[in-house]
Order: C-alpha cells, then sequence, then structure tokens
C-alpha cells in the first residue's frame, strides 16, 4: 500500500515524484512507457520561459515565474545542463514595434532585466538576423534544458529518496473502496491513498475512470527541425511578434549546440498522432527564412513532432488544471500542462505538494520531512566535457572510457554502460540517447547505434535481436543471417 | 607527450595510402590512428567485388582490396594504433588521443592527415515525413549489421536512393533472404552505375521507380509501410499517384557527407558544398602543414580515386616536413562556374601542375568543359555526357598558366550550340 500513486513520468510527473521524495510518503511513480520521459517530454524544445507574457496575478504566470526562479537550483543539485541563453522577441513590422511596448510595459513589472532593442542592438546581438527587423524586447532570463535530461535527473534523483518506478505499466482501471484507490495495471494492482494524475495527453480518461468528465484533453501537434551545429550561428532562443492567429516559429539554441526551429503549433484530433509533416516541415522552412537568411537549411539532421495536451473546461476555454478533484477526493488532476509547462513544471510540484500537505492536515495528519533526503543525484559522466587530466584519470579508473562509440558525440563506452546500470537505467537504443546524447549528432547514430545495440545485449543478457529501438515492439533487428 | 613526424588520421582506404606513400617518400616516424577494431576502414564491410580495377587492373573484394594496403602497411613497419579515437587536434599540430589501453595521449606532430572518411546522409537529408518507428536504417548500418554483425535488419524492405550502397543492398537483403519491393529515386535517371543496376536490381527482379519519393512512412514501434509517390518535374509528388508499400525496413542510400568534426576543432576552413576541408593541389588544408584526403575532403566515386589522393597527401607530407613544398608565393584560386558543383582542389600554386576534380550540377550532353582566366579560354574539353554522379578530372599543366599568370581561374560547363 502507497501513500501516493503518481500516473505519468513525464516532466511535471517526475518533479513532483521528486518533490514527494523530500517528506516520509510511500510514492509509486507509475509509466506506461518503457521508458519516463516518453511523450511530451521528449519531443518539446526544451525552453525556460520568463512569464513576460503573463497577465498579472494569473495563475499560469506566477507558476511561470517561480518555475524558472527555481531552475538554477534544480538542475545544478541534479547536475543538469540548464543555461540562461536569453530570448529576442523580434519585430519584423513597424506595426509590431508598438507590440513590444505593449509586452514590455506588460512584463516589466514581474520579469527582471527586460528591455527593448532597437534595430542595431538586435543586430549586434544576433548579426545572422534578417536586415527587416526593426527592434526586439530582449528577457535575459530564459533559458534552455534538455527536457528529457532533466525528467530523468528527476526520477533518479526520487528513485534514490525511495519513489518505487514502474515501467510498462498503464492503468486500465482505478476503484475507491474504503478510502483506498486500487489502480489496475497490466499484470499488477496497485494501492494507494492518494492518486496524482499527471497522464499528459490521457489526462482525462484517466480522471474519467472515477470521476465525471471535468475537462476534455485536446492535442496540441508541434514540430521542429533540429540543425546541425551550427557554430552558434544564433546565442539566444529567437521569437517573433505574432498577428492573431500567425503560428509562432522560434529559433532554439540547444544544450548541445544544435539550433531547433519550430514548432508552429497546431490543433489535432489523434493524440497519437506523433508524426512529422511535409506541409508543416516547409512552413517553418518559410517562416523562419524571414527571421534570417543564414538558418542553415540544409543542414537538417532530424525532425520531430511533439503532442501537447490542452485541458478545456468547457467548449473554447482551456487552463492549467491543478485540483483534488472536487468529486473524488483525494484524486489529485494535474492536466492541461502545455505550454510553458516545462518552465512550471518545479513550482507545480510545489503547488501540488501544498495540495498535498493540505490533504494530509484535513485528515488530521502531518508530512514529515526527510532527515536523510539526498539533493543531489550521482553525477554522469560527460566524458567529452572533462579536462585532460580527468579524461586520463577516468579511463585509468575505466578503460571503457578510452572507447568512444559515438563519434559525433564523443560518447564513451563507461557512459553508456553507466546509462544502463543507473537506478533508471536504459533499456533500449533510444534509452542510451537520451541519457548520454549518443546519436544526436550529425550522423544520427549511423555509425553508433549497431555499437550500442551491441553494448545494450551485453549488459541486459539479451541477444542483440531483442534490443529495442524505443517502445514495446520496437525492434531492431530480425533474427540472424 | 609522443612525438611523430605524421598522423594519420584514419586507416582507410586514403589513410592508408597516404602513410605507405610517406613512409616510400623517406618520411620514417608515422603513426595511422583508427578508430574501429581493424585497418581498412568501410571497405571491411564491403564484401561484394569491383574495387581496384584502376589501381590493381583487378576485381577485388572490399576486404581484399584493403588487405594489400594494410600488409604493405604491416611490411614497411608503420605504427598504428586500433580503438582508438583523436578527440581533438589544434591548430599547433597536437592531438589529443585516447583508447582503453594507452589512456589519454597527446600526441606531438610535425604534419597530420586527415583521413576521417564520410558518412551517410539520413532521413533528414531529404526531409522524408511520417513516423519515426525502427526499422529505419542507412543503407551502410544495415550493411554493417549483415556483413558484420551477422543480424538482419528486415525481411521486406524499400530503398530509397538508387546510388550504388542502395543497389548494392538490395541486391544483398535478396540473397539473404529478404524481399526488396522497391528501390525508389527521386531523378529521372538512376544513381548508381549501370553495371550495379543490372546485376543489383534486373538480375533479381526488383523493380526501380525512377521519378518517385517517399511520402510518409508508417507504424508505431516498427515501420509497417510507407507511401510512395511519382513526382513531377519539380520533384514534387504528384497527388493521386500514392502507392502504401507494406514493409517493415527502409533503407536510406541518399548520398555521404565528409566527415570533419576534427578538421573544425583544427581550424580549418570548410567548403559550404563539399563540406570538406578547403584544399591545394598538395592536398594541404588552410591550416599549414595539416593535410587532408578520400571522401574527408570530397566523396569519390571509386576508392581508387580515393587511394590516389591518398597517396598525393602522404608525398606532399614528406615533402612538407622536409621543407620541400613549395606553396603560398603565387597561389591561383579556382572557382567553379556556370554547371559546376565543386572543384577540388581549390587553390593550387603557379608553377605546379594540378588535377582538377569536378562535379557538374545537372545532366549535360554534348558540352565543353572549360576553364577560364578572365573570360578568356585557357583550356577546354568536349564531352558527350556528364552527370553529378561521375566525378570529372581535369588536368592542368604547370605550363599551361605560367604565362598569363592568373590569379583566379574558374571552370565552368559551356553548351556548344550557345558558340
Amino acid at each position: 500500500m502507497y501513500d501516493i500513486a503518481i500516473i505519468g513520468a513525464g516532466v511535471v510527473g517526475t518533479f513532483i515524484a521528486r518533490e514527494l521524495s523530500r517528506y516520509k510518503l510511500k510514492v509509486i511513480l507509475i509509466e506506461k512507457n518503457s521508458d519516463v520521459a516518453s511523450e511530451a517530454t521528449a519531443a518539446n524544445g526544451g525552453t525556460i520561459y520568463d512569464g513576460y507574457d503573463a497577465k498579472p496575478n494569473d495563475f499560469r504566470g506566477k507558476l511561470t515565474m517561480r518555475g524558472n526562479e527555481l531552475y538554477d537550483s534544480v538542475c545544478n543539485d541534479l547536475g543538469v545542463r540548464f543555461e540562461r541563453v536569453g530570448l529576442l522577441v523580434v519585430a519584423l513590422r513597424q506595426e509590431d514595434r508598438n507590440k513590444l511596448e505593449d509586452m514590455y510595459n506588460k512584463g516589466v513589472v514581474n520579469v527582471p532585466g527586460l528591455k527593448i532593442l532597437d534595430k542595431d542592438e538586435v543586430l549586434v546581438m544576433e548579426p545572422c538576423l534578417s536586415d527587416e527587423v526593426v527592434g526586439a524586447l530582449y528577457s535575459p532570463t530564459c533559458g534552455v534544458v534538455y527536457p528529457w535530461e532533466l525528467a530523468i535527473a528527476l526520477v533518479e534523483n526520487a528513485m534514490d529518496n525511495g519513489v518505487k518506478l514502474l515501467l510498462n505499466s498503464e492503468v486500465t482501471n482505478m476503484k475507491k473502496e474504503n478510502g483506498v484507490f486500487q489502480l489496475t495495471l497490466n499484470d499488477n494492482i496497485v494501492n494507494a491513498r492518494y492518486v496524482i494524475n499527471c497522464a499528459g495527453i490521457n489526462a482525462d480518461k484517466i480522471n474519467e475512470l472515477l470521476a465525471s468528465p471535468s475537462f476534455k484533453i485536446g492535442a496540441k501537434r508541434g514540430q521542429f527541425i533540429v540543425l546541425d551545429k551550427s557554430s552558434g550561428l544564433t546565442k539566444r532562443i529567437i521569437s517573433h511578434c505574432k498577428t492573431k492567429g500567425e503560428k509562432e516559429v522560434s529559433v532554439i539554441p540547444t544544450i548541445g549546440g544544435n539550433l531547433l526551429v519550430g514548432p508552429a503549433m497546431e490543433s489535432i484530433e489523434d493524440g497519437g498522432a506523433n508524426q512529422v509533416t511535409a506541409e508543416r516541415l516547409a512552413f517553418i522552412k518559410r517562416s523562419v527564412s524571414k527571421l534570417s537568411d543564414k538558418i542553415p537549411l540544409d543542414q537538417i539532421i532530424q525532425a520531430f513532432a511533439g503532442i501537447k495536451a490542452k485541458a478545456y473546461l468547457s467548449e473554447g476555454n482551456s487552463d492549467f488544471v491543478i485540483e483534488e478533484s472536487p468529486e473524488i477526493r483525494g484524486l489529485i488532476n494535474v492536466a492541461g500542462i502545455n505550454s510553458p509547462g516545462l518552465t512550471c513544471a518545479p513550482a507545480i510540484a510545489e503547488y501540488v505538494t501544498q495540495i498535498v500537505r493540505d490533504i494530509y492536515q484535513a485528515a488530521g495528519e502531518v508530512l514529515v520531512e526527510k532527515v536523510d533526503f539526498t539533493l543531489r543525484r550521482s553525477r554522469m559522466v560527460r566524458f567529452k566535457d572533462l579536462d585532460a587530466q580527468k579524461k586520463a584519470e577516468l579511463i585509468k579508473s575505466d578503460v571503457r572510457y578510452g572507447r568512444v562509440i559515438c563519434r559525433c558525440e564523443t560518447v564513451t563506452e563507461g557512459e553508456i554502460v553507466d546509462a544502463i546500470h543507473r537506478n533508471c537505467g536504459a533499456t533500449t537504443l533510444k534509452g542510451v540517447k537520451r541519457r548520454t546524447g549518443s546519436g544526436l549528432g550529425r550522423c544520427q547514430g549511423g555509425f553508433c547505434g549497431p555499437k550500442i545495440v551491441e553494448i545494450l545485449a551485453k549488459e541486459l543478457g539479451e541477444e542483440m535481436d531483442e534490443v529495442r529501438y524505443d517502445q514495446k515492439n520496437s525492434y531492431i533487428l530480425k533474427g540472424t543471417v | 607527450m609522443l612525438q611523430y613526424d605524421l598522423v594519420v588520421v584514419g586507416g582507410g582506404p586514403a589513410g592508408l595510402a597516404a602513410a605507405i606513400e610517406a613512409n616510400k617518400n623517406g618520411m620514417k616516424r608515422i603513426i595511422v590512428i583508427e578508430r574501429e577494431r581493424e585497418l581498412g576502414g568501410i571497405l571491411q564491410q564491403c564484401i561484394h567485388s569491383g574495387f581496384g580495377l584502376h589501381i590493381f587492373q583487378k576485381e577485388l573484394t572490399g576486404p581484399e582490396y584493403a588487405s594489400r594496403f594494410i600488409d604493405q602497411l604491416q611490411a614497411l613497419e608503420i605504427e598504428y594504433k586500433l580503438n582508438t579515437m583523436v578527440v581533438d587536434i589544434l591548430p599547433d599540430k597536437s592531438l589529443h588521443v585516447v583508447n582503453s589501453q594507452d589512456g589519454f595521449l597527446i600526441i606531438q606532430a610535425k604534419a597530420i592527415i586527415l583521413a576521417m572518411g564520410c558518412r551517410e546522409r539520413t532521413r533528414e537529408a531529404i526531409s522524408i515525413p511520417g513516423r519515426r518507428p525502427a526499422g529505419i536504417f542507412t543503407a551502410g548500418t544495415a550493411q554493417r549489421y549483415i556483413n558484420i554483425q551477422g543480424y538482419m535488419p528486415g525481411e521486406k524492405v524499400v530503398i530509397v536512393g538508387s546510388g550504388d550502397i542502395g543497389l548494392i543492398m538490395a541486391r544483398r537483403m535478396m540473397l539473404e533472404g529478404a524481399e526488396v519491393l522497391a528501390v525508389v529515386e527521386i531523378m529521372p535517371f538512376p544513381g548508381g552505375t549501370n553495371r550495379n543496376i543490372v546485376q543489383c536490381l534486373d538480375d533479381f527482379h526488383i523493380p526501380l521507380l525512377l521519378q518517385h519519393m517517399v511520402t510518409d512512412i508508417l507504424g508505431k514501434a516498427r515501420v509497417e509501410g510507407v507511401v510512395v509517390a511519382q513526382v513531377d518535374e519539380d520533384r514534387k509528388p504528384i497527388p493521386g499517384t500514392e502507392r502504401i508499400y507494406s514493409c517493415d525496413t527502409l533503407l536510406l542510400s541518399v548520398g555521404l557527407i565528409p566527415e570533419n568534426e576534427l578538421s573544425g576543432k583544427a581550424g580549418i576552413v570548410l567548403d559550404r558544398i563539399t563540406r570538406g576541408p578547403v584544399v591545394n593541389e598538395a592536398m594541404e588544408t588552410s591550416v599549414e602543414g595539416i593535410f587532408a584526403c578520400g571522401n574527408a575532403v570530397h566523396v569519390h566515386d571509386l576508392v581508387d580515386f580515393a587511394t590516389e589522393e591518398g597517396r598525393r597527401a602522404g608525398r606532399n607530407a614528406a615533402k612538407y616536413v622536409n621543407g620541400e613544398l613549395k606553396r603560398g608565393a603565387n597561389s591561383i584560386k579556382i572557382e567553379p562556374g556556370w554547371g559546376i558543383q565543386y572543384i577540388v582542389p581549390h587553390i593550387m600554386e603557379l608553377g605546379n601542375a594540378a588535377t582538377l576534380f569536378l562535379r557538374v550540377d545537372n545532366i549535360y550532353h554534348d558540352v565543353n568543359l572549360v576553364v577560364k582566366y578572365d573570360g578568356e579560354i585557357l583550356k577546354s574539353l568536349k564531352k558527350e555526357y556528364m552527370a553529378p554522379g561521375n566525378m570529372e578530372q581535369l588536368v592542368l599543366d604547370g605550363d599551361d598558366l605560367k604565362e598569363k599568370k592568373p590569379s583566379v581561374l574558374t571552370v565552368e560547363v559551356e553548351k556548344r550550340n550557345a558558340k
């Protein structure tokens, strides 16, 4: 019997799991995929916003600002790469120039360092931008992370602090009897006093296993193209002023030094339709060309689509849903966490913890902090970031760090083996990629793929043709020759 | 710190030839650094025949071709390190090298030859939309799984791209019991040689779909099918021509890109088109004493040509270390003109002879390939047929240019009837 069951190990579920692991609680994190951070969190642009466009006293805006503020410490504690690269909202038309003023006036109350730049200042900052630029709003506190790296780190740390992770487990039914929730999984039953629903695109379905419909999840799809490491063409996130209905296409410099271009969000019917489409990619390329004609669109190494969940309280009225279900006490819904959900996630975790605290209090109990809570997770070694002496020492301690497996990103066998054997270890080719960065480079795993499959097979005690690419049944090979 | 006269980065055909030739030209302290577990580069997985017709007048398999050079390297007692990766090259010609035995090494070289080869373009290079399931491989990766590791990448296959690697893999998959449903080529002509079309496709009754493209990939966990459509003259899919092929595997043979992560670190100037280093006729890069050759410079049609280029780099690296390499006094820039994609070398020294390697940007019939200086034609060659898939060679005799002392030469395609 668990105190709390969290359904969904995306960045929201993992943040909550980690936050709750500070307390003397038995927590279980349940994920239907074979790895954490497999859906929206795996296909996100990674921007940490600052809330410049939030309405004053708006709930979402507050979470954004608080979330942004928390990022430095949480990433530092977990050894997750986070860079405050800053963001420019560029105006390309004279009429947009006034919009910058409006945005500035709205944002300056809450956002430190917000500034309006004139054309020359913008072009000094980002010389690759179009000469048509008339000005920009500059926000220095926006940043970037790899969302999956963060979510994996959160789970690892949560597990170090006693949280149990259950993968490959879809919640198919939920009952509540005598104040206890009973969750039916594919081959298992989990009992818990409280349930936190972070099921993303399926959050309404999970809610409706017990409660009557109070919100509907709609799917929004964004698509990104990934450009080869382009010698730091833009240092900052570049966005643009939008007219009503205009799709946003931003340029995002990633932690790894690539550029992302997207997402041009669109509403779609099928929440599972995470394919890229020719029309959208063409649109993204056309749109970004207006921002700069120097973006090397002939150096695309990857494209991906991600689905975000939007929660509709009624027709056309959507918002984050973060509350204890008024109908089913003890069921906390955390639903519709679409943009800027990644930014808000640490603040949402605090907020949800407060809800849990209140529930406990109402029941005459208290949440007790653990004295032995481990703030930091055991560090991941990134061989390529070490200096010469550290590299030498590391290879001396373990020769596997002397074997470079991914040549584009300089990832060693030592790092891959470590990624497989950590507490929330990789079991698939993509799992290794998300943890080590292997295959993220120009050849997209062409050279290292076969070698990593070999390592996975050896370390997991599988045959090579049992190794999967990503999810269930995604076997890479079809038997021996 | 280890000291060598010459460090060759990469033990494939170009690197092996470079090391051997440098040795023959009197260099003694040479080391080849190879990241794989054996020398020979990609040749080791190319178990089909067809290599060496130019250099050995014989049809060899990839491993046979490689072994001729590996044997020679060993006979000459040239040092090499396997399973060893160069992680950094500094402009002062020191290299950071790692492996399991030695750990982390710094090697100081007098000269460096870059011969890292190339890598395959991925699905994104041609922007194939659709899902991202398992079962999508570049042809070379599939070749490695079958020929080196002994595993089948799939059972029902569609291949995109009719370059030679794609054609060879179509045959290879058939021979191993897989079913190849089609080879899809966007251009109106195949990318590979006629011989491979006959021997790899026709002999196995594999349809070659010219002017077609894959417009969608289906399947969530593993590929379940691809949508293939006919394209119009602008290479855009024609609505209504889509056809679904049920398959579990998509192989991509859509071109190669020189591998130059290291060149960038060493501060070497790269050509925007070839994506390889800018070189002169001695195969020297923009950083003095660092040379480059083979597919790391530009992608060759035949391994024999990569070998030749390696030899040239090796010869000149030896000259450089002996202080005999003449350069810098009167450089001539060689620029691609109308109809030309790229030319290697990019620069040559007045008074030296040079062989220019170039690719045209389209199919041309009955044209002239002309070398121009200041609007004046220096040299003109009649060409019945030129295609982007066939590298052209053009020899410039040192004496051709002595009189004129040009600073820029342009090579272009000239239509004959336009005259």
